[in-house]
């Protein structure tokens, strides 16, 4: 027992089990810690799944433009060394790399997507987009003819299946198939993965590169998407033009032993004699647009895989050959509309403060119960369902509405020039000063409560006059009630959507209406992404600045 | 203070309300010039004849109220005979409130004329306000019962005529497939969301509360984020990201959006409640032998159940009145009464919108009772005065 005291006195304080006091509480708190974040794990989990993660993706997608290099990937790398400002067209190795991007396109049918996308930042690039991916298995047609009509084994799925796998025991060519693989799966965001019973020969993907690049992806494309048989198939005329292309740039043919190299020989030796395949020419037939300096210099420009033409589009600018520029005054409405956003909460915040100060005082300065009794009269509008509140509205605001109604009836409006008091800024403002005043009330109530009544008398006793007692003594005291208020009631209107939607006509509506109606009807998502950026910066803004003022925990609802 | 005031005094403000009140009644008939003069001639004249004539208070308002009942009567049919009844009832009370200076009674006596006015003006501008607020919502409920296809009374119904109201609408509402079909797929929605966020909410508001917590501040943030993100904000990435997933247009896919909108609201509740918890009583629990699981469900729970159940009425009321999210997370499957109502009030005009709207309030104020009650329930529990 006097041995314990001792090391007690001298050594570190000790714990019943024997171990030193300070870590056995430094042990005990982490262990707290621990229980702590492991009661608030799952939801902080289900939280960051439902709903931080989509609004990371929305973040994401406003700068994100990846369908221009997964559509077009040849013609974008094709087109990096073209210089826009040269006032000529692109070369014709550009036009070729665009055939090839263009026939898989149209196959997958993904070429409308990009031309919807494309015609976001160049009108008319969409109809270009659709009218070529119906004519672009004409394109060498002549060639193709002359070849199916030297050999009849070139019409014949079964002879172009042997001769692209190389035959029985060939070398196979696995990397080629992923990188096609990874190349469809780019194009149509489907999984291209699974057994195609197809894989490219060493010698012959090394002989016709591009051949066995464009039969590999017809390969894929007939097993995953058609699910049909490879070797059941003729390819496409677009395998044919590569191959027509290969022979022409020289392949040694002549020193290739697998099967079909008798045929491939024989080939050669008729394609020699033809023409080359002019596809600038045989673009430029199917649609002159391809002739437009402007359209390539658009394909261009939105080439990268990341862009900030979203975000330039939603402040009214567009990406210029110098850097960006402000669009053309007939196109810009987004600055409007976040300053008619803007104006129309600051004016709706205002109201709600003019209106719900008075309430608040009369409800701080009444007997409790009295008090109690007309809160409900604020909770009821807070706990009804918005549309109800937003209907009633409606009813209330329209020309043959019940305010309309009354007027008339009263005499003061003539029945023929009722008041226009709906689809408009006003019906928004009034709406949503209704929908927002308990927001503005329930925090201020909760400050004026906590404001001692004696401050005022005792202004008073010390001869202030009512005004200047409630100015200099009172309204002070308030303040924080009203900055609560004010922030929550900004936040909740700038983002809101139902009821100018309903009430608002056009010249009533919010930036959030736009966002909606660029998710739902013009589906150009990138932009209603970067609107909605725009947008939850601004509140992220005014979050972190309530949070500093009044604190997130001091929320109260009710 | 209360003395009796002069009728020099009573009948001039009786007379400018009474002048107000013809005004109304004179425009309605074409002659508010008219309606004026006899407005305020005639209530100045009673305001005399009961303060100095025959002061008998009872007897002087019984005969103000039904007067004034029998001419509306006579001048406006049922309608203007219960109106007349109202203003026979106010001008009966006003009379009196002001003659016998009872106005004075809960005012301090040193409080000067000029301050009296402004005391009642304050009154009567929070009277409008409050006027402002509930109007909305209280002239949804008989126009919900009218027998046309109107958004507005028709004469029938200021009439007070049985032909000018019918049950048609709800009658609609409850045949109508599509109305059905929206009720239950609310009702089978807001249910499934409610019980995610009530369960995974009180856990983490029981977590959040305790003593040491590290990054308390930005995890609340984070949690509290879905009811201060714009709902046009949340429902746009919910849509990018839930097709990714496979989940958009899902029954599932609605039910944890509307899960992860409802979480802050019990947060915010529970984590209310649990402020005034008294942490020695879990303690005590432990101390006799109790294992963490019995303490949280027999002592724990049953004290902070009122914040539980009115954060989870808070979470029901969220995803029942939710349409944002739903319009785009959700595809026709999941159609729900907000979405109903808002294509409805969009597109074709029906007055059965309004018989839901009806509906809908009830349901609110039941709900709002329940909190209110159980409010209170909780501050006589944790020993606070109840308010």
């Amino acid at each position: 027992m006097s041995d314990t005291t001792e090391t007690t006195e001298s050594g570190p304080v000790l714990s019943a089990d024997g171990t030193p006091l300070k870590r056995s509480l430094r042990r005990a708190l982490r262990a707290q810690k621990m229980r702590a974040l492991a009661l608030i794990a799952p939801l902080l989990i289900f939280v960051l799944v439902t709903f931080i993660a989509p609004i990371a993706d929305m973040l994401f997608r406003s700068v994100e433009n990846q369908i221009v290099s997964n559509t077009l990937p040849r013609t974008v790398v094709a087109l990096q060394d073209w210089d826009a400002d040269s006032g000529e067209l692109p070369s014709p190795e550009v036009y070729e790399a665009l055939y090839d991007d263009m026939f898989l396109a149209a196959e997958a049918k993904e070429h409308t997507r990009l031309g919807t996308r494309l015609n976001y930042e160049q009108t008319g690039i969409s109809s270009l987009f659709r009218s070529t991916g119906r004519g672009v298995d004409d394109i060498g047609e002549d060639h193709v003819d002359a070849l199916e009509d030297l050999d009849e084994a070139w019409e014949d799925e079964a002879f172009w299946y042997t001769l692209m796998t190389g035959g029985e025991g060939a070398e196979p060519n696995t990397a080629l198939l992923e990188e096609q693989r990874r190349r469809l799966a780019d194009l149509t965001s489907d999984s291209f993965a699974g057994e195609i019973g197809f894989v490219p020969g060493q010698a012959i993907s090394e002989l016709l590169p591009q051949t066995a690049r464009a039969y590999t992806a017809f390969a894929l494309f007939t097993v995953i998407a058609d699910e049909d048989v490879v070797a059941e198939e003729e390819p496409w005329e677009a395998v044919k033009v590569a191959l027509i292309q290969d022979l022409k740039a020289g392949a040694d043919v002549a020193g290739y032993d697998g099967p079909g190299a008798a045929e491939l020989v024989a080939a050669q030796q008729m394609v020699a004699d033809l023409p080359p395949i002019d596809f600038k020419a045989a673009f430029l037939a199917e649609d002159e647009d391809w002739g437009a300096i402007e359209n390539w210099k658009t394909i261009q420009v939105y080439s990268p895989e990341f862009t900030s033409g979203y975000f330039l589009n939603a402040v009214d600018m567009q990406k210029g050959p110098d850097g960006p520029e402000a669009r053309p005054e007939n196109q810009q409405i987004y600055i409007m509309l976040f300053q008619r956003t803007l104006f129309m909460s600051l004016v709706i915040m205002g109201s709600c403060i003019l209106l719900g100060y008075p309430i608040a005082y009369l409800l701080s300065n009444l007997p409790v119960r009295t008090a109690n009794l007309l809160m409900i009269l604020v909770l009821l509008p807070f706990w009804t369902s918005l549309l109800v509140r937003t209907s009633a509205w409606k009813v209330m605001l329209q020309q043959q509405g019940v305010i309309n109604d009354t007027l008339v009836w009263l005499g003061i409006v003539d029945d023929a020039s009722r008041l226009v008091m709906i689809n408009n800024q006003f019906g928004t403002i009034v709406a949503m000063t209704h929908i927002l005043l308990p927001f503005m009330i329930l925090p201020m109530y909760s400050v004026m409560s906590t404001i001692p009544p004696s401050y005022v008398r005792a202004a008073r006793s010390l001869g202030a006059t009512n005004w200047t007692a409630f100015w200099r003594v009172y309204f002070p005291q308030s303040v924080p009630g009203i900055g609560a208020g004010s922030i929550l009631v900004f936040i909740l209107a700038i983002g809101y959507y139902i009821t100018p939607e309903i009430v608002g006509g056009t010249t009533g509506t919010f930036i959030s209406n736009r966002i909606a109606y660029h998710i739902s009807s013009s589906l150009n998502w990138g932009l209603a992404a970067a609107l909605g950026s725009i947008l939850l910066a601004a509140v992220l803004i005014l979050y972190w600045a309530y949070d500093k003022i009044v604190g997130i925990d001091n929320v109260k609802l009710g | 203070m209360i003395q009796p005031k002069p009728v020099s005094f009573v009948a001039p403000v009786v007379g400018a309300a009474g002048a107000f009140a013809g005004l109304l009644v004179g425009t309605a008939q074409g002659v508010p010039l008219l309606g004026v003069v006899a407005g305020a001639a005639l209530t100045a004249a009673l305001a005399f004849l009961w303060l100095e004539v025959f002061r008998k208070e009872r007897i002087a308002r019984w005969i103000t109220f039904l007067g004034f009942g029998v001419a509306g009567f006579a001048i406006g049919g049922l309608m203007g005979g219960v109106i007349g009844l109202a203003f026979g009832w106010l001008f009966g009370w006003f009379i009196f409130w002001l003659g016998e200076g009872r106005y004075r009674a809960k005012l301090p006596p040193y409080t000067t004329p000029l301050q009296v006015f402004y005391h009642f003006l304050f009154r009567v501008i929070c009277g409008l306000i409050f006027f402002f607020l509930i109007t909305p919502i209280v002239v949804v409920m008989p126009l919900s019962f009218n027998a046309e296809d109107f958004f507005t009374f028709t004469p029938e119904m200021l009439r007070l005529d049985p032909a000018g109201y019918s049950l048609k609408h709800y009658r609609d509402f409850f045949t109508n497939d599509d109305w059905q079909q929206a009720m239950w797929n609310s009702i089978s929605i807001a249910p499934v969301a409610t019980l995610l966020s009530v369960s995974f909410g009180t856990l983490a508001a029981i977590g959040l509360s305790s003593e040491h917590v590290p990054f308390r501040r930005p995890i609340m943030a984070i949690l509290i984020s879905p009811m201060i993100v714009p709902l046009i904000i949340s429902a746009a990435g919910m849509y990018f990201f839930y097709s990714r997933l496979g989940l958009q247009g899902t029954y599932w896919g609605v039910v944890l959006a509307h899960a992860a909108l409802g979480i802050p609201f019990v947060i915010i509740t529970v984590t209310a409640t649990l402020v005034g918890f008294d942490r020695s009583l879990t303690r005590a629990a432990a101390n006799m032998g109790a294992n963490p699981v019995t303490t949280f469900f027999r002592v724990q729970m049953p004290l902070i159940l009122p914040g539980v159940i009115s954060g989870g009425l808070f979470a029901f009321i969220t995803s029942f009145d939710e349409v944002v999210v739903v319009l785009f997370v959700g595809s026709a499957g999941q159609k729900t009464l907000p979405w109903q109502m808002f294509t409805g009030l969009r597109e074709q005009i029906s007055p059965t919108i309004l018989a839901v709207a009806t509906i809908l309030v009830t349901i609110s104020i039941l709900l709002l009772t329940t909190v209110e009650l159980l409010r209170r329930r909780s501050e006589r529990l944790r020993g606070m005065s109840p308010g």
